[in-house]
């Protein structure tokens, strides 16, 4: 969708997002209970959780909609409203957002009036694919065409951060795959893109870096297979002949391994330290027809929530 | 494709005038002039009041410089304004409703110069609606005053607008959605006979006009009508400026209430 040249990064010692021990609270409810977090420039960020795990309202500060309780929030080392007034910081969210009775091309000439460096409306409009529509009234527009509306004016301002409150909701595959296609050639630009989702595939398969929120903190933040082997490690499988009481033993011994399974000549082990397991099995055992699974993000996600409780 | 050249992020600036622009206020008037609703009341209402009330028995009859012709049309003109500055008002509420002034808080468009623009489209929208009303007295030919008080009855009319447009926000915020206008027409014509912009005050009994004294169209109705009358209580200026903080108050208020997700 975009074609924009992103905005060249300052020193890159600048953070893109830095959060320090922000929390929030709406009256005696805390939403985000401290949260730490840096986000280096040019990274594609997921936030993952549950509906009320925090992600809004850390979005929301991020933005500088609403001011942490206490800590403080940086968005490319300035305050998020000087970043949001220097047009560095975008976001598109889910839903609303849009006057039913403007026409798409006034909705975008309307953001575009508002800043100081915009990228031509026409240009903008071209780069959604929303030019062949942009005399329709925005209430009269698919809900696809909508989100490709509110992509376009996110990227006016050529955004050094963009924040994407579930992107995709209400494209089909086909619409999805595109613009995640868009998002990655941007980053791969420097823009930084931090999204919030619920597909949690589209979390494994798009962003470089997974961040776990759930009860207004951060559960585990790393890339999509270190949380899948943070939350319930991996599963190695394997065929021993002769596996006796010493070897199950030292099997247990190796740091990581949590369960030992047993079922005649099939040994199930589940640790988070696959390889060292692996290793043990192929050079110290007969053992054949080694496998190692680890859990889908789903398994891990909802194991690290404690939805599955 | 043309590649479009950007500044690197440190030496981005933001809009002058907190982002207040000419192509807002384009956007702005040509929505609401499309708007049935809006025309109907800015231009229709108005004018058709105008046309039936100007009329009754008894305009030529004198009042100050000129006649009572001229008396109704200052009225009509000010419940048209009023009116149409409530309804621009009350979209405030509307739109943050569906979610656009969060999406414009992404944006650095200051709230004020939003206000601002809210404010000079009310003010625009209202002077469509004086002249409306001041073209159709002007073709009935009934009313009569001196151009100078002609002309400074329309501008102090249209500063009285701005009340108006406050209590449109305020209402808005409180009545959500589309039902504000459904409160605040009725609500304005009410207001417009105790204010004594369809019938003079010394025409009620002596209780309702005490009361009247103390409601928002009293004062400003006094006023637009003074270049005409040369009479301006002091009480009704009171009334004026009195009912104008409170409105703009009571708009702050409800607006200010509403930031927690903006």
């Amino acid at each position: 969708m975009s074609v924009v040249t992103p905005a060249r990064t300052t020193a890159p010692a600048t953070s893109a997002v830095r959060l320090d021990a922000v929390t929030k609270s709406f009256g005696h409810v805390e939403a985000v209970r401290g949260i730490d977090l840096d986000l280096a420039q040019g990274e594609v960020v997921a936030f993952l959780g549950p509906n009320g795990a925090g992600k809004t309202t850390t979005i929301d500060m991020v933005l500088g909609l609403s001011r942490p309780t206490t800590g403080t929030a940086q968005v490319l080392g300035r305050t998020p409203r000087d970043a949001v007034a220097h047009g560095l910081v975008s976001a598109v969210m889910q839903t609303g957002g849009l006057l039913k009775d403007m026409t798409v091309r006034e909705t975008v000439e309307y953001t575009a009036s508002l800043f100081a460096d915009t990228m031509p409306v026409d240009e903008a409009l071209r780069d959604a694919g929303i030019e062949a529509i942009a005399g329709r009234k925005v209430g009269k527009c698919s809900g696809g065409e909508q989100q490709r509306l509110r992509f376009a004016m996110a990227l006016l301002p050529d955004p050094a951060l963009l924040l994407l409150d579930e992107p995709t909701t209400g494209m089909d595959v086909e619409g999805r795959r595109t613009f995640w296609n868009a998002v990655r050639a941007d980053a791969e630009r420097g823009r930084t893109v931090m999204f919030a989702t619920h597909y949690l595939e589209e979390a494994d398969q798009y962003a470089d870096r997974i961040v776990l929120i759930a009860n207004g903190r951060i559960v585990a933040d790393g890339t999509g297979s270190e949380i899948r082997a943070l939350a319930a490690g991996r599963t190695v499988r394997a065929s021993v002949t002769g596996f006796g009481a010493e070897t199950e033993a030292r099997l247990r011994a190796i740091d990581g391994v949590d369960a030992v399974d047993v079922r005649g000549e099939q040994i199930l082990v589940h640790t988070t330290e696959s390889d060292a397991v692996a290793r043990f099995l192929l050079t110290e055992t007969a053992a054949r027809d080694l496998e190692i699974t680890s859990k889908n993000l789903e398994e891990a996600f909802l194991s690290l929530t404690g939805e599955d409780q | 494709m043309s590649p479009v050249s950007m500044s690197p992020v440190a030496d981005r600036r933001t809009p002058p005038l907190g982002g207040f622009n000419l192509t807002l206020l384009r956007i702005e008037l040509r929505r609401l002039l499309r708007n049935r609703r809006t025309v109907v009341f800015t231009l229709l209402l108005p004018a058709g009041l105008a046309l039936t009330l100007g009329g009754q028995s008894g305009w030529e009859q004198p009042v100050g410089e000129g006649n009572v012709g001229a008396y109704i049309l200052i009225s009509m003109a000010m419940y048209g304004a009023a009116l149409t500055a409530a309804s621009v008002g009350s979209m405030v509420a509307l739109e943050r409703s569906v979610g656009w002034s969060r999406q414009l808080r992404l944006t650095p468009l200051n709230p004020v110069a939003y206000i601002l623009t809210k404010a000079v489209v009310a003010l625009t929208m209202g002077a469509l609606a004086i002249v409306t009303v001041n073209i159709i007295g002007k073709v009935q030919g009934k009313a009569d005053m001196p151009v100078s008080v002609w002309v400074t009855a329309m501008v102090v009319t249209l500063f009285c607008t701005l009340t108006f447009a406050a209590l449109g926000v305020f209402v808005g915020y409180v009545v959500p959605g589309e039902n504000a206008m459904q409160i605040l027409g009725p609500g304005l014509a009410l207001l417009s006979f105790l204010g004594g912009l369809f019938i003079p005050l010394s025409q009620y009994a002596p209780v309702v006009r005490h009361l009247a004294y103390w409601t928002p169209m009293y004062g400003v109705s006094e006023i637009t009508r003074a270049p005409l009358t040369h009479e301006l209580p002091w009480y009704a200026l009171v009334n004026a400026i009195a009912w104008f903080l409170v409105f703009i108050a009571g708009a702050a208020w409800r607006m200010s209430k509403d930031t927690a997700r903006v």
